[in-house]
């Protein structure tokens, strides 16, 4: 080091050890408190629309319900397994990371992947049948079987939240895709260890907090009053 | 020769594999349950069951998955504070929007 005011602190730095850390223990800390305060900008974030849902679904209970049956329970929950499923496997991610096994975070890392992949085309899937059956808001055919044409207007909130909301989610999702993308390219020149593994923790909190987000969106759009229908 | 760091006793907490597959099938067995349950009337308790599920997942992936539990003290209360702003985000809006019918305009 050319600052010899800085040989007592840390001989030589590392990426597990910074300068400006005084402990490895340290600078976990800091980076795991740094994205929970991000983390806690993105619940922000996504309760404003939890509040728009709230509002609206206090005032039009009946709607939401018919509206909410329209979608594919089925699907929903089977993708919601599908989500639980890759979150599994990130914590498993971790886990290697902490263990220091450097082809296990590979593959549990692709196999994050491959189950968020499936996610999202299950997603896609479900969003053209709503295109197929004219519930798309704004569209001049939109017209959800059972309302009377009061309603239309009323229904045509619900497929807008339930759009923003699945759409902002999904696109976490893809943000999350392309980094976990980034993790596998790093992990495969070798740089994780056992000492080392802040991107895998740090992505992991990011990937579990957008399963968080959906566990409750599911319940949400998909699961209101279902009895009604039957 | 002088090394002022002192060697903080940082415990790492390994889970095991035993732990997160519980968890996984607690997860899964949860989602299961949340969807047969909308199908049966429970009138105005049936937000209230779905979301005391979708609570109940929440604190499970973030205890076990998001290693909330093995957190510093700090990272808890920025969990929780978090929270808290949120809840003042949708409990203040709603004292308006659940009132408004109820509660006559002064001056109308």
């Amino acid at each position: 080091m050319a600052d010899h005011s800085l040989t007592n602190h840390a001989q030589t730095e590392s990426l597990a050890l910074r300068v400006q850390f005084d402990t490895a223990a340290q600078q976990k800390d800091a980076s795991q408190l740094g994205m929970w305060i991000f983390l806690i900008t993105e619940i922000m974030f996504f309760g404003g629309m939890f509040a728009a849902y709230t509002v609206y679904r206090n005032w039009y209970p009946e709607v939401f319900a018919i509206a909410s049956s329209s979608l594919n329970a089925v699907l929903g929950a089977i993708n919601t397994g599908v989500l639980l499923l890759s979150s599994f496997t990130m914590v498993m991610a971790v886990r290697a990371g902490q263990l220091g096994q450097q082809k296990m975070i590979i593959i549990f890392l692709i196999l994050t992947l491959l189950f968020g992949g499936v996610f999202l085309g299950v997603k896609a899937i479900e969003w053209k049948e709503k295109f197929d059956e004219h519930h798309i808001p704004g569209q001049a055919a939109f017209h959800l079987e059972g309302l009377k044409d009061y309603d239309q207007g009323h229904a045509q909130l619900f497929f807008s939240l339930y759009f923003a909301m699945t759409g902002l989610h999904a696109l976490h999702m893809v943000i999350g895709v392309g980094i976990i993308l980034t993790l596998i390219m790093q992990a495969k020149k070798g740089i994780y260890s056992a000492d080392y593994y802040t991107p895998v923790d740090v992505a992991g909190l990011y990937w579990h907090f957008v399963d968080v987000i959906w566990i409750f969106l599911f319940p949400l759009l998909y699961l209101i009053d279902r009895h009604l229908g039957k | 020769m002088s090394d002022h760091r002192q060697e903080e006793h940082h415990e790492q907490h390994i889970d095991t594999v035993g732990t997160y597959v519980g968890v996984l099938v607690a997860l899964l067995f949860l989602t299961g349950l949340t969807t047969a349950v909308a199908y049966v009337d429970l009138g105005a308790f049936s937000t209230v069951v779905a979301l005391a599920i979708a609570v109940t997942k929440m604190l499970l992936v973030a205890l076990f998955f998001m290693h909330v539990r093995h957190s510093t003290r700090l990272t808890k209360l920025v969990v929780v504070g978090g929270l808290m702003w949120l809840m003042i985000l949708l409990l203040l809006t709603m004292t308006d929007f659940v009132t408004r019918g109820r509660i006559g305009v002064p001056g109308k």
